[in-house]
């Protein structure tokens, strides 16, 4: 038997490397079947209801009729002003923690407290937020508190995901930066920022997601159950997309039974448009900066 | 025979350590103004450490100390309040080529502007004369524009000469810098080297022996973070040594 023919033992290995492949393949279809199961759903029983009115009209008849018109810009409201409260302040804080901060028992323990923060529930941040925000700051019910709430909620998510980015860009870039007597700041910013800004725009694509989905930190601080005009300002109450598919869901009879799958087809449609515009954006920063 | 007439560089009991490990112990030598200094040791023996020290590297990486005293041009490097000041002066290449990710001019064009340089005419003219010098110019005066981090290894490390040069430094050192580099290109650049020697001080770290017998005019030999002995490079390749473990580790009985 020349060297080169399978042996049994080769046969066996084959084998297992196969069973093996399947199983992982099978998890991997396992995965996606609830996601393309739970929007073909959604388009099947939203696509109906869904109209210019149906975006653009005040809702009408006790939400029974009508269009979603302050839902929408509302959660286009709480999540623009959480994104401008969260980001930079994210990024701020990983640029310290992984450019400037040493190495030492307070570093790490602030490392933990972020990360334990992500862990907090949503309804604990939504009581933290009526407790600071509302009654504190007197901020009162409004999209400012109801962002900030957003904003806290979410800022581990930046930070890390600013970390793992800021990680990514090779140690000997930032020693060659030195070398040549560049300070810690020229280095972040000529060479640091611009070879992770990609990564930390996919904190941010994580970020917007979950801030349009969240109900409970906004059911308390800012989001209303109806409303028959649009908010003028960061003061005002607002609507919201996900508190609304909860009352016209619960807590509302006589809803037609397309409506609160429309509104959740929107929900999810605004979430994939945010997503995809952040990463077109993110292909094309990547088109341009390589190593 | 250059002896070393004016000190540039006075080491007194320097050791380095990481994380309380020792890396270099008490060494005491001088570096003269104008001369290539070879160090010459195997492996772990402490020679990039020494590098490290003299660009005050400690105070960006965590763990290192330094102790002992540094003297360049007959001032303390403990004095210097402006650490960044002093790295402007001294150009580094360390062993594997780092081409930032920008373009091939702003690579070079990186540490002259640091320094205030803002006018295009000065730049270009910083910029072309050092790659000239780091053996480049040739292969990427029509695409200065591409990233610096797409050349080959052998052509990065040449850019990253390029840039120590840019810096007009007035103490070059090199860490080995021909592990990356084809054969030909390492002896272009030590022909420049040889050239450069009459502007700068350049430290040279080699694993090469021969490297350091074609360039150095003084050699010092570590072992395992100490100093066995310093000499003129003919002396200790004649074989004119004072420790015979240099005259082992020349001759290639170990390392």
């Amino acid at each position: 038997m020349s060297q080169f023919t399978a042996t049994p033992r080769n046969h066996r290995q084959h084998r297992r490397q196969s069973v093996v492949k399947a199983i992982f393949l099978l998890m991997t279809v396992l995965l996606i079947v609830p996601v393309l199961l739970i929007l073909t759903f959604l388009i099947v029983k939203g696509a109906p209801v869904l109209s210019f009115e149906f975006l653009f009209a005040m809702p009408e008849n006790g939400m029974t009729a009508g269009g979603i018109l302050p839902a929408l810009v509302g959660t286009v409201w709480l999540v623009t002003v959480a994104l401008l409260a969260s980001v930079p302040v994210g990024v701020a804080a990983a640029i310290y923690l992984s450019e400037y901060a040493p190495d030492n028992w307070l570093t790490r323990a602030i490392n933990l407290a972020i990360i334990n923060l992500a862990g907090v529930p949503s309804i604990v941040h939504a009581l933290f937020g009526v407790g600071a925000f509302v009654l504190f700051f007197k901020f009162g019910t409004s999209i400012l508190a109801a962002s900030l709430t957003l904003a806290i909620m979410t800022l581990p998510v930046v930070i890390v995901s600013t970390l793992e980015a800021l990680r990514s860009v090779p140690q000997a870039f930032r020693e060659a930066c030195w070398n040549m007597g560049a300070t810690r700041w020229q280095t972040i910013r000529k060479v640091v920022l611009p070879n992770s800004v990609s990564g930390i725009l996919t904190g941010v694509i994580l970020e917007v997601s979950r801030t349009a989905g969240e109900t409970a930190p906004i059911m308390f601080t800012g989001a209303a159950f109806f409303l028959p005009f649009l908010p003028q300002g960061v003061l005002d109450q607002t609507m919201a997309l996900s508190l609304h598919l909860f009352v016209i869901s619960t807590q509302v009879p006589g809803v037609p039974e397309g409506f609160p799958y429309g509104v959740a087809l929107v929900l999810i449609s605004l979430v994939l448009l945010m997503n995809a515009i952040s990463i077109g954006f993110r292909t094309w920063l990547r088109g341009r900066k390589k190593w | 025979m250059v002896a070393a007439t004016t000190a540039k560089v006075l080491l007194r009991g320097l050791s380095v350590s990481y994380h309380g490990k020792p890396a270099l112990r008490d060494v005491s030598l001088e570096i003269g103004e104008h001369e290539i200094f070879g160090i010459i040791g195997p492996a772990g023996s402490g020679k990039t450490s020494l590098l490290r020290a003299l660009n005050r590297m400690d105070s960006f990486v965590s763990g290192m100390r330094v102790a002992g005293d540094i003297i360049l041009d007959g001032r303390n490097l403990r004095d210097w309040r402006n650490l960044y000041a002093l790295r402007r002066r001294i150009g580094v290449v360390f062993p594997l080529p780092v081409g930032l990710p920008l373009s091939v001019y702003d690579n070079v064009a990186f540490a002259p502007r640091l320094r205030g340089v803002r006018r295009r005419a000065a730049l270009d003219e910083i910029v072309e004369r050092c790659l000239r010098r780091a053996a480049l110019w040739d292969e990427v005066k029509d695409r200065l524009k591409s990233l610096g981090s797409l050349l080959s290894g052998g052509q990065q490390q040449r850019l990253t000469i390029a840039r120590a040069l840019s810096q007009a430094p007035d103490l070059l050192l090199l860490d080995e810098f021909s592990i990356a580099v084809d054969p030909v290109t390492t002896m272009r650049i030590e022909d420049v080297l040889k050239e450069l020697k009459h502007e700068v001080t350049i430290v040279l770290v080699t694993n090469l022996v021969q490297q350091a017998r074609r360039l150095a005019d003084r050699t010092a030999f570590l072992l395992s973070g100490e100093l066995v002995e310093v000499g003129d490079t003919e002396d200790l390749f004649a074989g004119r040594v004072e420790d015979e473990r240099t005259r082992d580790y020349l001759e290639g009985r170990f390392g």
